[in-house]
């Protein structure tokens, strides 16, 4: 009788709330999109082919940070809260080997800056690796089997500490990046699409491609999936499961590292609370993509730079952070999967 | 009385080797009491600003207990608690000061302060139950960038909705507490009289109040822990599919949880807003969030009183001695003849600018060094220390639970 009663509670009560909920839900959102579609049509469509490549541009930056959350939350479910001010990190460890490579701002725009540039990108992806991994080794494997909120008090923990150095190093002032690349551009439809946005495009789009290519070929992407899956049947199989995790951590530090460079020489500035919320915005296009899945972090990552494009050049950029955490929690909340992602019962 | 006496007796009789938390809830108390009357023999009088600094270490004491019940009780990691205690010195805000009339309302609420006080940690524990509803059922790690974000988005929506809180420069002139009677006299250097509608400035009375609503809370939350529902709390944190198999309803459980923490930040903000009289969005970042869980990780989740030792201990830390810090590295690189080091070069800010800039250093430190070297914290509750020091169960014995329960 009481059991019969609950349900028909559950049936008459909370299931029409919760409809309503999500109704509500998705006409906020619609009225949303109609909002920005009209002011869309408003402006004319230079306009919104100069935020489109923009957003792009944007949301190659987010997806090169998103990866990295991505696979050490596929391998280990550890949401790693100190990716993003290692992504800051890699901005600042740039800035500092840029004079080292003979790099300043009286070359700009030369053809000699390609390959020292490539030396300065290889050496900040590395050391950030390095970074990452001795993160990893501190602070998150002797955590492993601790309850799931030891290793998260420590990630955070780990984000502040790199916040501190940083802050250490340079203080709570904007830190001036040279402007390298040349700021010419080409012209189509109205909008000027910038050297450096091809750039930009161009370097996270090739470092994506590898890195998939390498997960799903190579043995060391292999033995991931496998640890990914299940770490006790992985080990039995005689994989070291501690090398494949560092090496994971490796490889997301070395895209987070290409990442602050790439960030730099697109802004041409930085600041060392940056990763908090680049950080917040990179882990939202994770999520938006369906957490675990690289394609979706790639996926994730440009809808978040085109949203936060539209929003700034169209509504009130004060409110842009505002959506982009909303978001994250619709998503969470009625999503949790994300788009591309598969449903994975809880460990 | 007597059953005061006798419980007062048998907590002198215990052993505080192994039951250490009792020696501390009577050493808190009796330092709750002397400190203002130390601190005025100490200054010669003169020592109302530390006795008002005390009152706002309370503020991090009610927050450090409400966190204590979501992050210690249920094990659900909030990394946006600020945002409760923002909405509660907001809900102040509001209805205890002239501002309404400055917004579309055009009508000044004054509400006394005492009525605030359930106001603002109802409105808390509302937004608590709003957010935790659809976000409780998520995973914890989801959980907690849940709160995150919330805790991100509050602050924001108080800057950017300037109209309702006019924005950056936030509220000010907010209502100061009032008695509706009280007897002056000698002890307060006035001749006897009875005044109506007496307002509370004195630091020490804000000392008495704060004072008053951490032995409130303190109460509430220990009843709150040996009941059904604080049983049913840590069963929810230890396995949460065994606790449901039981009976438990996990999601409503872990929903209380999170509006009872979120009521003693409504608690807290609304005193913070009544002693200050100033909200202001940037009071309630992301910092204020994680000094908090600092507090909680470093005092031993799950105990109050090491909770309570581990708030007053980073308050401290926190105000009082980093503070005073870059002055004092300066004077001592001038007294060993490095003067050098104090002048500003290139990227070095000199050395008290430097020591000015650790403290995101020493956050991060102690919440790394506190969860390798200590997980239970310096006051743990020797339940969670089991836990978090071995990660399973098993070998809990019967006189392990008659412990905890007692």
């Amino acid at each position: 009788m009481v059991g019969s009663l609950k349900q028909a509670r559950i049936a008459f009560v909370e299931a029409p709330i919760g409809r309503l909920v999500n109704l509500l839900v998705i006409l906020a959102v619609l009225y949303v999109i109609f909002i920005l579609a009209m002011k869309v049509v408003g402006q004319g469509p230079s306009y919104f082919l100069q935020i489109l490549t923009f957003g792009v541009a944007n949301g190659a930056i987010y997806a090169l940070v998103a990866l990295g959350y991505t696979m050490v939350y596929g391998i280990i479910e550890l949401i790693n809260f100190a990716h993003g001010d290692l992504f800051t990190l890699g901005g600042f460890i740039s800035v500092f080997l840029l004079p080292i490579f003979g790099l300043d701002a009286s070359k700009a725009g030369t053809a000699g800056i390609i390959l020292p540039l490539l030396a300065v990108f290889i050496v900040t992806m590395l050391i950030c690796g390095a970074i990452n991994v001795s993160i990893e080794r501190v602070a998150y494997r002797p955590l492993r089997r601790a309850p799931r909120l030891a290793p998260l008090i420590t990630a955070v923990g780990m984000s502040f500490v790199l916040e501190g150095v940083m802050f250490l190093w340079k203080g709570p002032f904007n830190v001036p990046y040279p402007n390298l690349l040349p700021t010419t551009g080409f012209v189509i439809g109205g909008a000027t699409i910038g050297v450096k946005d091809i750039f930009v495009i161009v370097v996270a789009g090739i470092l994506m491609v590898v890195l998939a290519l390498f997960v799903s070929r190579s043995r060391l992407g292999k033995a991931m999936r496998a640890t990914a899956q299940d770490q006790d049947a992985t080990e039995l199989m005689g994989i070291d499961i501690n090398r494949t995790i560092a090496a994971t951590f490796f490889i997301g530090a070395v895209l987070a590292g290409a990442g602050g460079t790439i960030f730099g020489l697109y802004y041409n500035t930085m600041v060392f609370d940056l990763g908090f919320s680049a950080g917040l915005f990179a882990f939202t296009a994770a999520v938006f993509g369906g957490i675990g899945n690289i394609q979706g972090a790639a996926l994730g990552g440009l809808l978040i730079g085109l949203i936060t494009a539209l929003w700034d050049g169209y509504m009130e950029s004060t409110w842009t952070q505002v959506i982009i955490f909303a978001i994250l929690i619709l998503v969470l909340v009625f999503r949790p999967t994300g788009l591309l992602g598969m449903r994975v019962p809880e460990k | 009385m007597k059953r005061l006496l006798s419980r007062l007796g048998s907590i002198l009789e215990r052993d505080p080797r192994k039951d250490p938390n009792a020696v501390v809830f009577l050493l808190l108390t009796f330092g709750v009491i002397a400190f203002p009357i130390a601190i005025q023999i100490v200054t010669r009088g003169s020592g109302s600003f530390l006795i008002s600094q005390a009152a706002d270490a309370g503020v991090y004491v009610l927050l450090a207990i409400g966190l204590n019940v979501v992050v210690g009780f249920a094990g659900l990691l909030d990394l946006g608690y600020a945002a409760f205690f923002a909405i509660g010195a907001y809900t102040y805000a509001f209805i205890a000061s002239d501002h309404m009339e400055f917004t579309p309302i055009h009508q000044a609420i004054h509400i006394p302060f005492w009525i605030a006080l359930l106001v603002g940690m109802f409105a808390a524990a509302g937004a608590g139950a709003i957010l935790g509803a659809p976000t409780l059922r998520l995973r914890g790690d989801y959980l907690a960038i849940v709160t995150l974000g919330f805790g991100e988005i509050v602050p924001r929506l108080f800057r950017n909705a300037s109209t309702w809180t006019s924005g950056v420069n936030g509220i000010s002139a907010l209502d100061t507490p009032a008695l509706p009677i009280w007897l002056n006299g000698p002890w307060s250097g006035d001749a006897f009289a009875i005044v109506q509608n007496f307002k509370i400035i004195d630091p020490l009375a804000y000392y008495v109040i704060m004072a008053i609503l951490v032995a409130i809370s303190v109460v509430l939350v220990n009843n709150l822990r040996r009941s059904r529902m604080g049983r049913a709390w840590m069963a929810v944190r230890e396995d949460e599919v065994a606790a449901a198999a039981m009976g438990v309803n996990t999601v409503g459980v872990k929903l209380l949880a999170f509006s009872i923490g979120a009521a003693f930040s409504g608690f807290a903000g609304t005193f913070y807003g009544a002693k200050l009289s100033l909200v202001s969005p940037e009071n309630f970042g992301f910092t204020v969030s994680i000094t908090i869980l600092i507090m909680v990780v470093l005092g031993g989740m799950g105990n109050i009183p090491g909770v309570i030792v581990g708030a007053l201990l980073i308050y401290y830390v926190i105000f009082n001695i980093l503070p005073g810090l870059p002055q004092q590295a300066s004077d001592f690189a001038n007294s060993i003849g490095a003067t050098s080091l104090n002048s500003p070069s290139g990227d070095w800010p000199g050395l008290a600018g430097e020591v000015q800039r650790l403290k995101y250093l020493i956050f991060g430190l102690i919440l790394v060094l506190t969860m390798l070297l200590r997980p239970q914290g310096l006051l743990p509750s020797r339940q969670r220390a089991e836990e978090l020091q071995k990660g399973v169960h098993e070998d809990t014995t019967i006189e392990d639970v008659n412990a905890e329960a007692t």
